[in-house]
């Protein structure tokens, strides 16, 4: 326990020290939420007032929420996209050789990263959220507690799925195609760019029963009160798929190991 | 033995030709090599580039599985047995870190203290004597992607010594490093080996790093043993000749000498300086003796063959008997 949580302690020191590159992406996410704030207000208006169980101010706050979560939430694969580079260029060899699982490492390394992540991101773009638009949140405690257990579960969720993705780098000389596909995939099918509840019925079936909507959607259905009367049901949901995904890829990884070639010296 | 391999061997699929030809070679790096080192020992592991060094080093730390054949390490089956070989063995990589990147130096060393389960009164003593020893007080709180190579690779030997593991395994460990960065790196690893008996095992193309520290030679050339044992044994085996240089007091007439057979005087343009090549069985005792015996000798000098040459004479041998 001691080994991850000096590992939590260390990812977060070492995200916490990219200052400038924390307040690029706040203006990014701020001028993009904006964008996305702008279109689904539209969409919302133009069909009368409610889209599936969205009003103008949940449409508002699903924005600002999913743009918020931008910062503590890997949706994109950042860090594990390290892991990708570091088994081409064979520094995965070093990984192998701590006394620690490779995915504890990780996991608990990402866990410190998004922890950095809430002050200089999460927070200030709700509260640009809260100016510009205006929200509409949980008033009860709990329900944060919820949204902020949701969210470590998404997080580590989009951490396994983008692990499994890099790991292939363990056969392939180059897996680009697969990082450029599951870009795709995530963004559209784990309700980042339109939430899920918009998507055709039958779409929204299908996504339904996999793991998508708990890498993203389900902490932003907590936050905007679309989740009411549901919340232990989804947070299990999320939880199952986080260890069906964990031993997902945990079993690559093993597989892949055993025929790990790290070339040159 | 604290490693103890027998008949290893680890093969690698190529896939050659054009893309709708395409076949399959199987190329061994490694093939049926026996190892073993004694605990305590210090092992210089030597060969050309290609002919298995890195190959060894990653089956004896379980990040390769073996084709074929055995290893222990540590009495462990590495590959199984990872993560709890790692708490006995310290790796240093010369072209890898082990350290965090983003971190500052200092911060590196708690993170591995608690991976391998050491409390506080063990590694802190510990982790002082390191920096005591590899004097990295300068800049325990600089982040490691801003240290100097020399720097960098004093803070990774601290890091794979943390935990005082049995055995050091360092590959290419000065590569790139200045005439002085080496020569404290070489000078502590001396140190550390005779106060805690811990066994190194070396690859290096850096010859002189094998002569500071270690005893023994294992030469490899296309993943088998070419050579294995001390520098001495080397010499005699390579047929290396020694130089005995000898200023005597001269005619302008050149001195010509009637030396034992396997002696061989070598021209020269001073006369009161003569030249004589010879290899074992003949010592330079016995060499000086036959030259003393015929002149007047006013000093002598005894060039050695470097090592370098004995050990590329060991390459080339390989080379050609490849070949043939």
């Amino acid at each position: 326990m001691r080994a991850l949580w000096e590992l939590v302690i260390g990812g977060f020191r070492r995200w916490a020290r990219y200052r400038v590159a924390t307040l690029t992406a706040l203006l990014a996410n701020s001028v993009f939420g904006l964008i996305r704030a702008s279109l689904l207000l539209a969409a919302v208006q133009a069909a009368g007032g409610t889209v599936n169980g969205y009003t103008a101010a949940s449409a508002a706050t699903y924005v600002w929420v999913t743009q918020a979560m931008l910062g503590p939430v890997e949706l994109w694969g950042s860090y594990p996209r390290e892991v990708g580079l570091r088994i081409k260029s064979g520094d995965f060899a070093v990984d192998l050789l701590r006394p620690a699982h490779p995915l504890a490492q990780w996991w608990a390394t990402d866990l410190g990263r998004g922890a950095s992540q809430l002050l200089p991101r999460f927070i200030p773009m709700m509260l640009v959220g809260a100016v510009t638009t205006g929200l509409v949140l949980p008033t009860q405690p709990w329900l944060w507690l919820a949204f902020l257990c949701s969210m470590v579960l998404a997080n580590t969720l989009c951490l396994f799925c983008w692990l499994v993705v890099n790991l292939l780098g363990l056969w392939l000389v180059d897996i680009r195609g697969f990082l450029v596909f599951f870009m795709v995939v995530f963004n559209t099918l784990s309700g980042f760019l339109v939430p899920v509840q918009w998507f055709p019925d039958w779409l929204r079936t299908l996504v339904g029963h996999t793991f998508l909507p708990s890498m993203w959607q389900t902490p932003a259905d907590l936050a905007t009160g679309l989740a009411r009367g549901r919340v232990l049901e989804v947070l299990t949901t999320q939880l199952g798929w986080v260890l069906v995904l964990g031993l997902v890829v945990a079993l690559v990884l093993r597989w892949g190991t055993r025929s790990l070639e790290v070339q040159g010296g | 033995m604290i490693i103890e391999a027998k008949e290893l061997g680890r093969d690698y699929v190529l896939h050659e030709g054009s893309l709708w030809r395409r076949r399959r070679v199987v190329k061994p790096a490694l093939d049926g090599l026996d190892l073993t080192v004694e605990a305590g020992a210090a092992v210089g592991y030597l060969g050309a580039n290609g002919a298995g060094k890195s190959t060894t080093i990653k089956m004896l730390t379980g990040i390769l599985t073996p084709t074929r054949g055995q290893v222990r390490t540590c009495g462990l089956d590495p590959v199984p047995r990872r993560r709890e070989l790692a708490r006995q063995i310290g790796v240093v990589f010369g072209q890898r870190s082990q350290l965090w990147w983003d971190l500052p130096l200092g911060e590196s060393y708690p993170i591995l203290s608690a991976m391998h389960r050491l409390p506080g009164r063990i590694w802190k003593p510990r982790f002082d004597t390191l920096v005591d020893e590899l004097d990295l007080s300068g800049f325990l709180g600089t982040p490691v992607r801003q240290l100097s190579l020399g720097q960098r690779m004093r803070g990774e030997v601290a890091a794979a010594l943390v935990h005082s593991p049995d055995l050091l395994i360092l590959d290419e460990p000065t590569i790139g490093l200045d005439m002085l960065s080496k020569e404290r790196l070489r000078h502590f690893l001396v140190r550390e080996r005779t106060e805690r008996g811990t066994t190194l095992f070396l690859t290096t193309h850096d010859l002189s790093d094998v002569q500071r520290l270690c005893e023994r030679m294992v030469i490899i050339d296309r993943g088998r043993v070419a050579f294995d044992g001390t520098e001495a044994e080397l010499a005699a085996v390579t047929g290396a000749r020694r130089r005995l240089v000898v200023d005597v007091v001269a005619d302008d007439e050149p001195v010509l000498l009637d030396l034992p057979a396997g002696a061989e005087q070598l021209p020269t343009d001073d006369a009161s300086r003569l030249q004589v090549e010879f290899a074992s069985p003949l010592t330079a005792a016995g060499v000086l003796a036959a030259v003393q015996a015929q002149c007047s000798v006013v000093d002598i000098a005894l060039t050695e063959p470097t090592i370098e040459e004995l050990v590329g004479t060991i390459y080339r041998r390989a080379s050609i008997s490849s070949r043939t």
